[in-house]
């Protein structure tokens, strides 16, 4: 529509631009500005801090309780995405371009998984995975995390797969390329945006579970950062871990922000596509 | 995956059988890890969970355990406390969700229209999106914590919101509609760019207001997007989690659901019962789907993947 910049809409846009911006900040500067508070000023109430320090932060690095968390957070979720990106892919190659029986039924059930309540999972998986020895350890973790992560691979990959023009393939062949050449030169380059679109989809559910961290966990073995918070102590039992925990939060969620903030684009179209273009 | 295109011969039915049935086992393959990994993970243990939910299953007397058919849900469906979890889980999923509603559907119109900065704007909109649940969580208990929060500071003296039942959900609904009101943009957005804009143009021209052209073309032709984002955001709201587990720990009438579940396994070590509730909230989830797909239309995601575009 053709709508003349005035100074007064101008002034509007911006106002409610600005409006998103402190929406999408304030609680982001907050959890940083008691992160870099000393213990003496941590309570104060201030949104922005008197004096800054980093003792939180050397002070969350000196345990094993949080980096050791860290070092879980971040293999489980790369071995998960790893898992689940590759499977995803198998299964959204075979959804859009394959003709086969069963294809709504799959389709049906990935939905029906997405939708899925995760506690009710953890009562039997918690009993299963006692009894079979994976209670508490990586691979506890990762499976539950490749199923729950698998549609939305399914998902974003096959709404990708469909538009990608697959006639290039032939015509490379025909050019003389071999059926290797052909995948690894035309098809990949085509597919890998979207692959990596789910890839890190995938990954921010991974990295932000919190339900199956706390409850198919239970020592520093296979706990992963959000669970190690929530058990976070003070350093005395009169002080409250206000501090350590506003760290380690800011810890796990810089790194998430400058990877969304990186593949904006991606996300976008990520998030979008499985829900909207079917 | 080094796979050929499939076959389509042009002419033959036996050659065209024979490469149909190549593509299904291709296709069988391919499909394998995925439907192993989801039937071995969810079907085998909501099966597993609805035979523990016929047991009196007591993690403290595993001796004990025997079977005791539906009284474990009879015992479910007649206490309080699952009717007070039942209603806070609604309560926050009905008020959070239409708060987003509005809200996602204001912020797609600022991304779809603004004048300027819409690449700044559609960028930080994620940083919500982005953040671990969890760490939001604790930043919106730490606002609202007296003496320590910006935002408590600004209540009256010795008011301390996260101990009371309704300021309490109220600051659950704040930090879930915060964390998830980007998502719901973003699917709205994806609507709103379906609208054309000559339809407006022409609706502006016979002289409807901005309030009609909303309301009489915008919304009625986004109402796919809208039902498939409200399916979406309802069904994982109802089994809210971090944000009260993190804020109130379901203290003082705030437990969802999920945290009563949680809580009858890892508290009161009661499979028997933790296991009939989280097949009650399944049968709740089931339930809602069905409403909203059969109810309201709304196309389930992927459903008819040729036919929308």
């Amino acid at each position: 529509m053709a709508v003349v910049a005035t100074p007064g809409r101008k002034a509007g846009w911006s106002l409610l631009n600005l409006l998103v911006i402190v929406y999408a900040l304030i609680p982001v500067l907050w959890i940083a500005s008691l992160s870099f508070k000393p213990t003496s000023s941590v309570t104060d109430g201030n949104f922005i801090p008197r004096e800054l320090t980093l003792d939180n932060y050397a002070g969350i690095f000196a345990t094993s309780q949080f980096t050791r968390a860290l070092i879980n957070s971040i293999g489980i979720a790369i071995i998960a995405t790893a898992l689940a990106v590759t499977i995803g892919t198998m299964a959204a190659y075979a959804i859009a371009r394959l003709n086969f029986p069963g294809k709504k039924l799959l389709i049906g059930v990935s939905l029906m998984i997405a939708m899925f309540p995760q506690i009710s999972l953890v009562s039997p998986l918690f009993e299963i995975e006692r009894a079979v020895g994976l209670f508490d350890t990586w691979p506890g973790l990762i499976l539950p995390y490749i199923t729950f992560s698998l549609p939305l691979a399914i998902y974003t990959l096959s709404a990708f797969f469909r538009e990608i023009p697959w006639e290039l393939e032939k015509a490379a062949k025909m050019d003389g390329a071999t059926p290797a050449q052909a995948f690894r030169s035309v098809i990949v380059p085509l597919a890998a945006p979207g692959v990596v679109t789910s890839a890190i989809l995938v990954f921010i559910f991974c990295w932000n579970d919190f339900l199956f961290a706390i409850s198919l966990t239970s020592t520093e073995a296979s706990r992963t950062v959000p669970a190690a918070i929530s058990n976070f102590t003070g350093s005395s039992q009169f002080e409250e871990p206000t501090g350590s925990i506003a760290a380690a939060a800011m810890v796990i969620t810089i790194p998430i922000i400058l990877f969304v903030l990186f593949f904006q684009r991606r996300i976008v179209a990520g998030l979008t596509s499985g829900a909207v273009k079917g | 995956m080094t796979v050929a295109a499939p076959q389509r011969p042009a002419a033959g039915d036996a050659r065209r059988s024979e490469g149909a049935k190549a593509e299904r086992r291709l296709a069988a393959w391919l499909c394998a890890p995925a439907v192993i990994v989801m039937l071995a993970v969810t079907a085998y243990p909501i099966g597993y969970a609805v035979w523990l939910s016929l047991l009196r299953y007591d993690l403290r007397f595993p001796q004990e355990r025997e079977f005791v058919g539906l009284s474990n849900y009879l015992a479910v469906l007649t206490d309080g406390y699952w009717w007070s979890a039942f209603t806070v889980t609604v309560a926050v999923t009905v008020v959070s969700v239409a708060i987003e509603l509005a809200l996602g559907l204001g912020l797609a119109l600022i991304m779809h229209r603004t004048l300027f900065g819409r690449g700044t704007v559609r960028t930080l909109v994620l940083i919500p999106y982005g953040m671990v649940t969890v760490a939001a969580a604790f930043s919106w208990q730490y606002a609202w914590t007296p003496g320590t929060g910006y935002l408590a500071n600004l209540l009256p003296e010795g008011s301390a919101p996260l101990t009371e039942q309704i300021p309490a959900l109220a600051i659950v609904v704040l930090a879930e509609v915060w964390k998830t009101t980007p998502f719901m943009a973003l699917l709205l957005l994806a609507g709103l760019a379906l609208v054309p804009d000559d339809l407006l143009r022409a609706a502006q021209v016979d002289g409807a207001g901005p309030w009609q052209r909303l309301t009489r073309i915008i919304l009625p032709m986004m109402k796919p997007a809208i039902l498939v984002a409200l399916l979406f955001r309802t069904l994982d709201a109802f089994r809210i989690f971090d944000n009260i587990y993190v804020l109130t720990r379901g203290n003082n009438g705030t437990a969802s659901v999920s945290i009563l579940g949680y809580d009858n396994l890892f508290k009161a070590f009661n499979l028997g019962i933790g296991s009939a509730i989280s097949i009650t909230i399944f049968i709740c989830v089931a339930i809602i789907a069905f409403l909203f797909v059969k109810g309201f239309g709304a196309a389930a995601p992927g459903s008819e993947p040729e036919g929308r575009r």
